[in-house]
């Protein structure tokens, strides 16, 4: 009767409610998201037709154009060898967006796998696990990630796994706390009142419901891993010259600064532009998804 | 519970943290592929100090025998032997550390100079061109890399403009200050943006609390309100924050001391990183470690004094 009733009441006023707005509408709204995308599609438009955007070779040497300032031939100037400096940040992007990307990878799917058993299973799962995070933290990120890169050798793929052995713990942190309160709900007591197994109540139930915040997260973080990139670059641990990514372009460029300030300048702005892209694409999305 | 209580218990709680970085930091060394005596001692050493060192460090013993003897080793402040230098590694890195700890309190100063004020007028001015300024600028400088800033103030203040030193270290109180103005300011800009939009979050918030409006109804000038009742509370979390990113800020030396060309530990920390120097690039890891447990351990505790409404 009292269900009755209240299907009565509430009927019409469902009926009245606007349709709900898409999720994709509401992006369209969304400012931030919006300059963050665009811009961010302008650099991977830039870096993936860069052989059909500028006439130069990124490698190619030519002393008799060493050290030219910006000008219409060269928009950017050229570099100590005669490089076009305007063709190796294009090259660049593809390099540091690769390295941006393919970095989060490893700590995202570790951190989030050993968030997800520590709070699902919680005592000794989550006393071991979080008390690794603990001391992984205690550690300053790069410093870490120097003692690491150190004892493998420098290099890009060495420094994926020295980024995965040491940020895997932000996001461990981030879907362990969002677990913790999602599975006192009703939906995941009911999954295990039916018999579903635990895997698949962590990655068919759990999963889709807690692992937002961490995506927003990662893509704020692509970001970082550029800038990590790029410092590992100029510190001699990363990517070696004479391949044109950013960090190692600005690095070149130091000690010309007096005579060239366009040598380091330049690609440094394409770093922060990145950055400022995918920033804004992490806010414009914590914003879309209502993350805190 | 008892403040001297607490004090305690969190002094216990750092027991098992440090414990945890002295294992990860020795187990680097078993990481490094080959053995891990010729990785200490360094490819040119005489059969002698090979033998010495393998007995001291006890490799041939099992490893939990040998981590009980790297902490003793620890607790005599015995941190090998560098063998690019010769030298014993505590006498190596103790200045140097002084020069990063400089750094590091000179970012701290500059930092509240730059980001109090500018985070209490972006929340006093909210939504106004100048609140939306701040935070445009935010963006900005947060995705600036180190190292390039650096090189950009090096750029404009220094070689443009004249104003400061290019690099070193520079001698006396005066020379200090001056010479280690830039990597300060380089830190800065990285670290500010962080306090800032959190200093601006808070302040938002405890000016819309009752006792804000109870203290204007009062009858107090607006200046003593923000002063006395709203910037109090603010700067609690604001703290916090500054504890909590000790870290980023130890990481930032490394790369600032390495544009800047100063002595110090993170610029040791990559020479010897360079020259396959590992008894120095493990003591530098466990000490850059070992400081930010104190520093976070301080700042609870200052903020369990500061916080009324912090209860033991």
């Amino acid at each position: 009767m009292a269900t009755a009733q209240t299907r009565t009441i509430l009927t019409p006023a469902l009926t009245r409610q606007p349709a709900r707005i898409r999720w994709w509408e509401q992006a369209l709204h969304n400012r931030n998201l919006l300059l963050g995308t665009s811009v961010l599609a302008l650099i991977l438009v830039f870096a993936l037709f860069a052989p059909w955007l500028s006439p130069y070779d990124p490698y190619a040497i030519d002393y008799a154009r060493a050290l030219q300032p910006p000008s219409f031939r060269h928009l950017f100037g050229t570099d100590l060898y005669g490089r076009d400096i305007f063709t190796r940040v294009l090259y660049g992007g593809r390099i540091d967006l690769q390295v941006g990307l393919i970095s989060v990878i490893a700590p995202f799917v570790v951190g989030t796998l050993l968030g997800a058993l520590a709070a699902y299973f919680g005592d000794r799962w989550d006393s071991l696990i979080m008390r690794i995070v603990d001391i992984v933290q205690a550690f300053p990120f790069i410093i870490l990630v120097i003692a690491i890169v150190a004892i493998l050798g420098p290099g890009l793929r060495n420094m994926y796994l020295a980024v995965a052995l040491v940020a895997w713990v932000v996001y461990a942190r981030l879907v362990r706390g969002e677990i913790l309160i999602e599975k006192q709900k009703e939906y995941i007591l009911a999954a295990k009142a039916l018999g579903n197994s635990d895997a698949r109540i962590i990655l068919r139930h759990l999963m889709p419901n807690v692992i937002l915040p961490s995506i927003v997260f990662a893509t704020s973080d692509i970001a970082l891993y550029i800038l990590l990139a790029a410092a590992l670059s100029f510190l001699g641990l990363g990517v070696k010259p004479p391949v044109p990514e950013w960090g190692a372009m600005i690095t070149e460029g130091q000690p010309f600064m007096t005579t060239a300030w366009w040598i380091s300048t330049l690609p440094g702005l394409a770093i922060v532009l990145t950055g400022i892209a995918l920033s804004l694409i992490g806010d414009g999305l914590a914003d879309l998804f209502r993350v805190r | 519970m008892m403040r001297g209580e607490y004090v305690i218990r969190r002094l216990i709680q750092v027991v098992p943290a440090l414990l945890g970085v002295t294992l990860i930091v020795f187990s680097m060394l078993h990481l490094i592929p080959g053995d891990p005596v010729t990785a200490l001692v360094g490819e040119h050493a005489t059969d002698e100090t090979i033998a010495r060192v393998r007995a001291s460090l006890g490799l041939d013993k099992p490893l939990w025998l040998q981590y009980l003897y790297y902490l003793r080793s620890l607790l005599l402040l015995d941190l090998g032997e560098s063998h690019r230098f010769g030298s014993p590694v505590v006498s190596l890195i103790g200045p140097r550390l002084l020069v990063s700890i400089a750094v590091a309190l000179y970012t701290v100063a500059l930092t509240t100079i730059i980001s109090v004020p500018l985070g209490v007028f972006a929340a006093l001015r909210q939504n106004t061109w100048f609140d939306h300024l701040v935070r445009s600028a935010l963006v900005v400088t947060m995705v600036m890399p180190t190292f390039w800033v650096g090189i950009m103030l090096i750029l404009l203040l220094s070689i443009r403009l004249g104003l400061f030193p290019v690099s070193g270290y520079g001698s006396g109180l005066g020379g200090h200050l001056r010479h280690l103005f830039l990597p300060a300011l380089t830190l800065s800009l990285g670290l500010a943006p962080i306090l800032i939009r959190a200093l601006r979050a808070s302040m938002l918030q405890v000016l819309g609390e009752e006792f804000v409006k109870t203290a204007r109804a009062k009858g107090l000038s607006e200046a003593q309100v923000i002063r006395s009742h709203v910037l109090r509370n603010a700067l609690i979390p604001w703290v916090t924050l500054l504890g909590v990113h000790t870290g980023f800020l130890m990481g930032g030396t490394v790369i600032t001391e390495k544009v800047f060309a100063l002595p110090g530990a993170g610029a040791l920390l990559i020479d010897s990183v360079a020259a396959r120097d590992y008894p120095v690039v493990q003591a530098l890891t466990l000490v850059f470690a070992g400081l930010v447990i104190v520093v976070n351990l301080l700042t609870d505790l200052v903020y369990a004094f500061l916080d009324p409404r912090v209860r033991f």
